[in-house]
């Protein structure tokens, strides 16, 4: 009987009955309805795919791994139950990150077992390394930024081009010399290897340095499209069906929200990885200079505003994450359809510093997520919303998108509040936005600034209503 | 096996593979794109198979060693991404 368990037959069917739960988890992963069974069918994969695994007689040690096994799911229990839903962005690298360097390090494994290298195998190898040392590096300094470990602002080296291409020529040229083993550098294939480790490093940091906060949606949505293709060239080096499969699943999807990202901001994907966008030259077009005064507003005298509203759309971007608003937003909006009055929310797909980003702090704050809509559901029926609330959102909501050919996001579809009846932007001070550009909504004769920090702009208004 | 024809079917396998990818994705609201990424990430884990085996089959103390390690990031990465993506859905709920 054991002996069934352990045949190659038994092992493989396994991983294939894996692989379509996998695809059924992410098929269900696609509608809100089906999400949560989604993932849990996604999980019974994977735990089906490491038990089958660790019966196998290719395994005969047991105290490293179990040790390892266990370290990682203390790890794993305690960094996904303590982090804050608005760290989410830099948590989802990280472990985008520690997938990377997984399948890196499987594929060094492999490479310094003397007992496996056929060619197929040594260029696996060499992928598996190229991809995965860059999701690393990648990964690592994505979170950096994000958490703001390191600065957000794009940071261009001088000929940061010309040094990046550099890098990928040597990176080549080492693969080349681990395939093709000329001789030409006298030195180890080992060595070479673990050159090609530092200089794949290197990269990485390279590629998501000049990437600038307001982008991190795009570079988040690359990294996990990146540490799946890891995964699948990993599986090229163990011969394994499963990590092929799931990897691509992986890379696929990941290419999907990574264009999905780039078309919300009508930019290309090279323009977003080598633009360095917001670095220094978007100021300002010199043309048409923006006419108007900005308007404060009270607390007082917005909450008057919004008693009479009948229809109010909220518009959050990164500022409602930083000041932690959305449970007082919600507060806020109940409140408001207490009072009889229709309340939505608008969201851009690249609010925040992830996909996604926005609707995850609004779900904690528990608002439903049927009230959470696209841009494209909103704007046709703009000039019918009474109040719009843009709570920390800039560029999202910035009519130089439609009106000014010259800005530097003409172009991008953006939420067209300049439309409805009253704006009220609640912003800390009159900073520009993460591209770095003036935003002449803040101009606009319907609109009024909310002068403060979200949350207690937020919190005075829940208490205005409240008495 | 031979090594080519392995490859040839690796090769079709992957390729058929990222077409469903595509197809499987195309049409998730962006409400769960947050969710779906880290649901994505937790799959990518996958590569834990790997380094199972490297961990715990014949090889050289550091070829053992570096594939401890592997399953040690990997594990992390399959545990903390399934459970931390488990834990946003519980959240998402119409009222």
């Amino acid at each position: 009987m054991i002996a069934f368990f352990q045949s190659s037959i038994f092992v493989n069917l396994a991983y294939i009955f894996a692989s379509i739960l996998f695809i059924f988890g992410l098929k269900m992963l696609s509608s809100a309805e089906t999400a949560q069974k989604g993932n849990l069918v996604s999980a019974s994969g994977m735990l089906i795919a490491i038990l089958v695994t660790l019966a196998q007689n290719e395994i005969i040690a047991y105290e490293y791994l179990v040790i390892a096994l266990i370290g990682g799911l203390i790890v794993g229990v305690l960094a996904s139950s303590l982090v804050k839903m608005t760290s989410m962005p830099e948590l989802v690298a990280l472990f985008n990150g520690f997938g990377g360097i997984a399948s890196l390090l499987v594929g060094v494994a492999e490479f310094i077992n003397p007992s496996s290298t056929t060619l197929i195998q040594i260029i696996a190898i060499s992928f598996t390394v190229l991809i995965g040392g860059i999701t690393f590096s990648g990964s690592l300094v994505a979170f950096g930024k994000l958490s703001e470990i390191i600065s957000g602002k794009p940071l261009i080296l001088f000929g940061q081009r010309f040094v990046l291409s550099a890098l990928l020529l040597v990176a080549l040229l080492l693969v080349f010399e681990l395939i093709i083993s000329t001789g030409l550098l006298n030195i180890s294939s080992q060595a070479i290897l673990f050159i090609l480790i530092g200089v794949t490093l290197i990269l990485g940091v390279l590629l998501t340095a000049p990437i600038g906060g307001a982008d991190m949606p795009v570079v988040i949505a690359l990294l996990n499209s990146y540490s799946g293709l890891a995964a699948s060239s990993a599986g090229f080096v163990i011969n394994n069906n499963v990590l092929i499969v799931a990897g691509a699943l992986v890379g696929a999807s990941g290419l999907i929200l990574t264009n999905i990202m780039c078309k919300a901001m009508n930019r290309s994907l090279s323009n977003v990885l080598f633009g360095g966008f917001g670095a220094a030259t978007a100021s300002s077009d010199g043309s048409g200079q923006i006419q108007g005064e900005v308007k404060p507003i009270t607390a007082e005298d917005a909450y008057l505003i919004l008693e009479a509203a009948n229809s109010v759309l909220v518009v959050p971007g990164y500022g409602m994450a930083v000041s932690q608003a959305q449970h007082v937003v919600r507060e806020l909006g109940e409140l408001l359809e207490d009072n009889g009055c229709e309340v939505k929310y608008a969201i851009h797909p690249v609010a925040g510093r992830m996909p996604g980003h926005m609707n995850v702090l609004l779900a904690e704050a528990n608002v439903s997520y049927d009230v959470l809509a696209e841009p494209d559901d909103v704007n046709p029926l703009m000039e019918t919303v009474d109040v719009c609330i843009v709570i920390g959102a800039n560029d999202v909501v910035n009519p130089d998108a439609r009106e000014n050919e010259g800005s530097p996001i003409y172009g991008m579809p953006v939420i067209e509040v300049d439309r409805a009846k009253t704006v009220f932007i609640l912003k800390r001070s009159m900073a520009a936005g993460f591209a770095g550009i003036d935003n002449p909504l803040f101009l606009k004769e319907n609109s009024r600034m909310l002068f403060g920090d979200a949350k207690d702009s937020i919190s005075t208004l829940v208490s205005e209503f409240k008495s | 096996m031979e090594s080519q024809a392995l490859l040839v079917l690796l090769l079709f396998v992957l390729v058929l593979s990222i077409f469903l990818g595509f197809e499987l994705i195309n049409k998730v609201p962006s409400t769960l794109h947050t969710p779906l990424m880290s649901g994505a990430n937790a799959i990518s884990g996958i590569t834990i198979v790997g380094a199972l085996l490297a961990s715990g089959g014949e090889g050289t103390f550091s070829s053992i060693l570096v594939g401890t390690f592997a399953v040690f990031f990997a594990s992390i990465n399959v545990v903390g991404g399934y459970l931390v993506t488990n834990r946003m859905l519980k959240m998402f709920k119409k009222k």
